[in-house]
């Protein structure tokens, strides 16, 4: 997996934007679900983060994150209030 | 003497040149670093006007850089002479501009870092897909067509080389300006006009771009143009303006005899504030009226008239731009016809748009990138008009 | 063969087939249980149906829960994301007034998919038109060619997204009927949301659904409808 990780990735992606196949198998946020630090719930952030540990090292940049959450689903929650609408 | 071309830059000048040129990219890349770094926030644009500034810049560059290729047609494929000692100078003005023109339009995207991904994933009913082909199939083609004009055995391709570069700088210009013709939604495009009018306007641009260029050759080398070339030259360009005058009017005309685009035509040329200033004053007055004069009132014409002609189309021209790409965005949309509409989304409101400062870096990077690629070519390269030198300066 | 081997090789087939028979349940239910396995298909077509008689004025729960669900800031600059709206409309002639809320209206023609370069905006089989943002390179062409103004560019660097929806800076999003949702068998957050019950969800292509009833005994209309874009959005009462 860790050779081939990002094969996986770019192909996999492209079943669940365009077709919605979401196999819980195949779905990155249930990578991180069970692969995020139990210190802080996070895939990134610490030098032995799941992603960053390798990434960091390598120095190869992380595209994913920009977009998708690092955290893990299962602890986060949702912004109860956001921005009150001026009117 | 190794270099046989009889125009030489003085050294000096050359190294502020390129000094003055570098200097203007590396403004350019910091404002590139910058967008790149904190997100389009950093600019002016927003949901209401996405495309700002840089578009303009970039829109004229690209434009400019088909129609300066005129003059090599007018060259190679019509065998007009005087024009034929000129197209290298063309051919290398129209790369650099493309080259200029693309770096910013490239640089202005949201995630510039993608480029692979629009060379690689294509999607044949976008013209942004063609002209991401069209416009990199056009360095190539310039690139055989100059190998053709200045390589001796190649010379007798010249003329089919030439043939596909008039082709495909019609294609291309044709697919520029359809970004805007299929546009349905929005009421300054969805046009057929557009796609000719941007055909028309580049060979105005590009005529204008050319004679400031040519004439700074000729003045930094103690040369002197030929008159007949010179009246040549400046009244086609005139031909052009009208030409182009006469498209946007039509257009102008067209919009105002439709009911439902009568709002929208009072916005641009009447109520818009800084658009109907743009239009009148500075396409209007700037860009038409004063160059057409400067060029054929008897006793004007000279050297100095139609470099001051060439800059005036110049500026007109990003006025026009700055009308139709940003006016046609501040103007809101006809979601519900009929009907007065709010929200929260700028629903009926016209946009505001204040461009920012690193907006005109970054097209300035381009109009720099365009300016040393063509100061270090035609140093290195034979691209200066071969043609009978004049040793004394006319008298003006 | 002796008696005692084809004896042993029968019990070993029986209780083989008796294992697989106990298994064979709980794998498919498993499967089941943990997340689709099959693409969407065209049989489908989610749309919605709006009755802006019902949509009350000043109220706007369907753009709250919309934020919320999908991580939107909720700010109103014009720099901010914003999926949904509230439009409040004022006839010209009559001074009749009505509001609606306004959102990517899943056009079945979509001009967005039209004009993308890299063929990142695009309309799923069941007609959700999305932007597959591992595509976007953030060009705007589909802000421009939208009609209804319903894409948003997300000018600065995100942080916080929800799980469930990745958005990130220098793409273009807009409202995905809430697809992370409908593919989990709910409703989009707005129409589950509203207050009236003046959103209705459902299966445009299936004559049995609630809105499919409801398009045929109720006048609606799409927005636009002179584009010819055939919207998976229509509204009542306009």
């Amino acid at each position: 997996m860790r050779t081939n990780h990002m094969h996986l990735l770019y192909d996999q992606r492209d079943e669940t934007v365009h077709k919605g196949v979401r196999d819980d198998k195949l779905s990155l946020k249930n990578c991180i679900e069970c692969h995020a630090s139990t210190k802080d719930n996070n895939v990134l952030g610490r030098a032995d983060s799941f992603c960053e540990g390798c990434h960091r090292y390598e120095a190869v940049k992380i595209d994913c994150f920009e977009c998708h959450s690092s955290k893990r689903a299962s602890s986060f929650k949702r912004a109860s209030s956001p921005l009150q609408k001026e009117h | 003497m190794l270099n046989q071309s009889p125009f030489q830059f003085k050294n000096r000048l050359f190294y502020a040149l390129i000094a003055a040129g570098g200097l203007v990219v590396l403004m350019g890349m910091y404002a590139m670093h910058m967008m790149e770094q904190h997100g389009h926030i950093v600019t002016g644009m927003n949901n209401q006007i996405v495309w700002g500034i840089p578009h303009v810049f970039a829109i004229f560059l690209i434009v400019a850089a088909s129609g300066v290729l005129n003059v090599s047609s007018i060259g190679s494929v019509f065998n007009k002479p005087a024009y034929k000692a000129r197209a290298p100078l063309a051919g290398l003005l129209s790369i650099a501009m493309l080259a200029g023109g693309l770096a910013v339009l490239m640089l202005d995207l949201g995630r510039p870092d993608r480029i692979i991904v629009a060379a690689t994933n294509y999607n044949l009913t976008s013209v942004f897909a063609w002209n991401v082909l069209l416009y990199s199939g056009m360095f190539a083609a310039v690139a055989v067509y100059l190998w053709t004009m200045m390589e001796k055995r190649m010379k007798p391709w010249s003329k089919p080389a030439g043939l596909v570069v008039f082709a495909w700088r019609f294609i291309l210009t044709t697919g520029t300006g359809l970004i805007f013709a299929f546009l349905v939604a929005r009421q300054a495009y969805g046009s057929a006009l557009l796609p000719p009018m941007f055909i028309i306007i580049s060979f105005a641009w590009g005529l204008a771009v050319f004679h400031i260029v040519q004439s700074a050759i000729y003045e930094w080398n103690n040369k002197t143009l030929d008159e007949y070339v010179q009246k040549r030259m400046r009244n086609l360009m005139g031909v052009f303006v009208i030409a182009a005058l006469y498209f946007v009017v039509a257009y102008h005309m067209t919009n105002l005899y439709f009911a439902r685009q009568a709002e929208f035509e009072h916005f641009i040329l009447s109520s818009g504030g800084i658009y109907p200033i743009l239009f009148w004053v500075g396409y209007g007055v700037l860009g038409n009226l004063l160059p057409l004069l400067l060029i054929y009132l008897p006793g004007l014409g000279s050297t100095r008239h139609v470099i001051l002609a060439s800059v005036l189309i110049i500026l007109g021209g990003f006025a026009l731009l700055y009308v139709l790409v940003i006016g046609g965005q501040a103007f809101p949309l006809s979601i519900f016809p009929g009907f007065e509409v709010n929200s929260s989304f700028g629903d009926g409101e016209i946009g505001l748009y204040q461009p920012s400062i690193l907006e005109f870096l970054l097209g300035l990077g381009g109009v720099g990138i365009a300016f040393l690629i063509t100061a270090v070519g035609i140093r290195v390269l034979d691209f200066v008009p071969h043609e009978i030198q004049k040793m004394q300066r006319n008298s003006e | 063969m002796s008696e005692t081997n084809v004896q042993r090789r029968q019990f070993l087939k029986s209780s083989v087939g008796a294992a697989a028979v106990m298994i064979a349940p709980g794998m498919l239910l498993f499967d089941m249980a943990n997340g689709k396995t099959e693409a969407v298909s065209s049989k489908v077509r989610w749309g919605m149906l709006i009755d802006t008689a019902n949509c009350a004025d000043g109220c706007d729960d369907c753009v709250t829960a919309c934020n919320k669900e999908n991580g939107l800031s909720g700010g109103l600059s014009p720099t901010d994301s914003q999926w949904i709206r509230k439009v409040e409309l004022k006839d010209k002639h009559s001074g009749r007034e009505l509001s609606l809320p306004m959102m990517c209206q899943h056009c079945e023609n979509p001009p967005c998919v039209d004009v993308c370069p890299t063929g990142s905006s695009f309309k799923r089989a069941d007609g959700i038109v999305l932007v597959d943002k591992h595509l976007c390179i953030g060009c705007r062409y589909c802000m421009m060619a939208c009609p209804y103004k319903a894409r948003s560019f997300v000018h600065e660097p995100l942080h916080d997204q929800v799980p469930d929806v990745p958005r990130g800076k220098g793409t273009v999003e807009s409202c995905t009927m809430c697809v992370h949702r409908v593919d989990n068998g709910q409703q989009p957050a707005c129409a589950e949301a509203c207050p009236n019950k003046s959103i209705l969800f459902g299966n445009l292509n299936d004559p049995d659904s609630d809105i499919s009833r409801k398009i045929r005994s109720v006048a609606s209309t799409e927005i636009r409808a002179d584009l010819g874009l055939n919207t998976g959005i229509r509204y009542q009462g306009l």
